[in-house]
């Protein structure tokens, strides 16, 4: 898969909570409307502002806390296409998978800038910074998650396959 | 080579010799979700075309339980009516929290249980692997009865001696996640042992076990022995009991040693769970709110200890004391013991078993620049429902002491 987009710059430590505050949990059968919350309590301004693919980098521990799938389903649902961060929380970033959201990890995460454009191909694992001039190179995911990936998410991938397939 | 207890847990649920770093499907023995998860799902398990339910499997409504507004309350429905039509059984409000309750009914040793709330670990305490996950995949397990997992490595945590005076499982485990930090086992499995688990009781470990994923754990696991055994006959499951070890040559990616006589209280600052600090440099923060309870600290030995220090006083005039006992059971214990009068005496405020204050839902949400000393899990920014608040964690002694004085409060002070 190969995506471009500009970047979202956030720290580290950016918890669930951050970016699907327990006090919207009655939105969370409503998603479209949860994510014009996405990310308000790390970034006011952020759901608003977000286009169609870009692309959010983190520090480290990216998603720690709940295990709300809602948090990576809010983040897709409101167009960013790939999350960057020098390491992430583990469900979220298993969640991510299973709904089909690329996310890398990075351990240079740091030195990409707001703003920036990158491009990705995921299945080669290689991170261009266009703005920057400069090329990342990261571990590609093992066959089963990208497979995930590419068919947009772990329950359509089981209604292809009608199991797991490992 | 040998196995480590997660690796012989997997082996056998996944038909094979599993290691670590391997992705493999393993067989399920019980998943649940709870009512801020549970919904999606049900539309997931819907989606997939999926009729009947191939694992136990368990609903909890206990996250805002009762419910606290019309949109929470057709959930609430939409979770009941899925019960209706399925295998599903549902812990309705009242009943208490889900791990709580897996603990006491269900979570066997040698099960591999998967939740849809990331402290399923606490179930690790009783030998189980239990993990939490998100919505989609408990469909899966409910749809196809498995799932499918990452094998991780283990990291031994070996506890030595005995706690101190005034010091308990909480501290142990806020000490840990201090030392090694809130990434510092992502992936991994904690497995605990040492001559120091034999003196933690079943309560104990369950807490433990649970904050296990605030170190980034994927499951925090106890073998089995004595105490396991007399917690499943105390709950009328003595056939439940098997024994778990790791193998004597097992290999671990990384051992921990920790000396639990060394241990002070300790107390978890705003807003992450590794920002602790011995309770020394705690003391005299003044707080607004003091919660006693949650997933992690509202067993019975939680509420006799905050008892023990609130029997025949009053909580500080200018703060909310608030209670709420883990699951029915324990509230029915608290009752018989006396301890919901002590309670009520020192002006605090009982709640009904559940969830609401400590993911910030309901019943108990703080005003704008308050803080609030609780015995739950999480201390992230706006956790509480309010992100202009503050979250500091303890143990309930340490939390019972400061709710008397409406200081964080040493509560070696207090109990002397």
């Amino acid at each position: 898969m190969k995506l471009k987009g500009k970047v979202w710059k956030f720290g580290d430590n950016i918890s669930t909570d951050h970016i699907a505050p327990g006090r919207y949990f009655h939105l969370r059968s409503n998603l479209n409307e949860f994510s014009k919350h996405v990310l308000e309590d790390a970034r006011k301004d952020f759901a608003d502002k977000v286009n169609k693919g870009d692309i959010i980098v983190g520090g480290k521990n990216f998603g720690l806390g709940s295990s709300r799938e809602h948090a990576p389903r809010i983040i897709k649902l409101s167009g960013v296409s790939c999350i960057i961060a020098e390491s992430f929380a583990r469900i979220f970033y298993r969640n991510s998978i299973n709904i089909g959201l690329p996310v890398i990890e990075l351990k240079e995460a740091n030195e990409i800038n707001e703003g920036d454009i990158l491009e990705i191909d995921t299945e080669k694992g290689i991170i261009k910074n266009i703005t920057q001039k400069k090329e990342y190179t990261f571990i590609p995911f093992p066959e089963f998650m990208n497979k995930i990936i590419k068919i947009g998410g772990i329950d359509e991938y089981v209604k292809k396959y009608g199991d797991y397939g490992v | 080579m040998g196995k480590t207890i997660v690796e012989k847990i997997l082996s056998q649920h996944a038909g094979k010799d599993v290691f670590p770093g391997e992705i493999i499907v393993s067989n399920v023995d019980l998943a649940f979700v709870q009512d801020g998860t549970g919904p999606l799902t049900v539309d997931q398990f819907n989606y997939l075309n999926f009729k009947d339910i191939e694992s136990k499997s368990l609903i909890f409504i206990d996250h805002a339980s009762p419910s606290p507004r019309k949109e929470l309350s057709n959930t609430h429905s939409k979770l009941r009516n899925f019960c209706k039509k399925t295998s599903a059984n549902i812990y309705d409000i009242g009943e208490g929290i889900s791990h709580q309750i897996v603990a006491e009914k269900y979570a066997k040793p040698g099960d591999v249980i998967v939740g849809a709330d990331s402290h399923t670990c606490t179930a690790g305490a009783l030998g189980a692997f239990a993990t939490g996950m998100g919505s989609t995949d408990i469909a899966l397990a409910y749809g196809l009865g498995k799932v499918w997992l990452k094998v991780p490595g283990t990291f031994k945590i070996i506890l030595k001696g005995k706690l101190p005076f005034g010091v308990y499982a909480k501290d142990i485990i806020l000490f840990l996640i201090g030392m090694i930090g809130a990434d510092g086992a992502t992936y991994k499995a904690l497995e605990f042992s040492g001559d120091g688990i034999k003196n933690l009781s079943m309560e104990s470990r369950l807490t433990i076990s649970n904050m296990a994923v605030e170190a980034g754990a994927k499951v925090g696991i106890f073998p089995t022995d004595e105490k396991t055994k007399e917690y499943l006959k105390i709950n009328g499951r003595e056939n439940d009991y098997k024994e778990i070890r790791a193998d004597d040559d097992a290999n671990y990616e990384k051992i921990i040693e920790i000396d639990l006589s060394n241990i002070e209280p300790q107390v978890a600052f705003p807003h992450t769970v590794d920002n602790t600090r011995n309770i020394s440099e705690a003391v005299g923060v003044k707080i607004d709110q003091v919660y006693i309870g949650t997933c992690t600290n509202g067993r019975i030995e939680d509420l006799r200890v905050a008892a023990s220090i609130l029997k025949g006083r009053k909580k500080a005039s200018d703060i909310r004391l608030i209670i709420a006992p883990a699951s029915k059971e324990v509230y029915l214990q608290a009752l018989k013991e006396g301890l919901i009068n002590i309670f009520l005496e020192a002006d605090a405020t009982v709640l009904p078993p559940g969830c609401g204050p400590c993911v910030g839902v309901h019943a108990g949400v703080p005003a704008d620049g308050e803080k609030v000393l609780s015995t739950q899990n999480r201390n992230f920014h706006g956790r509480a429902g309010n992100p202009n608040s503050e979250i500091y964690l303890s143990s309930p002694a340490v939390a019972a002491a400061s709710a008397i004085t409406g200081y964080i409060t040493d509560p070696r002070e207090v109990l002397k």
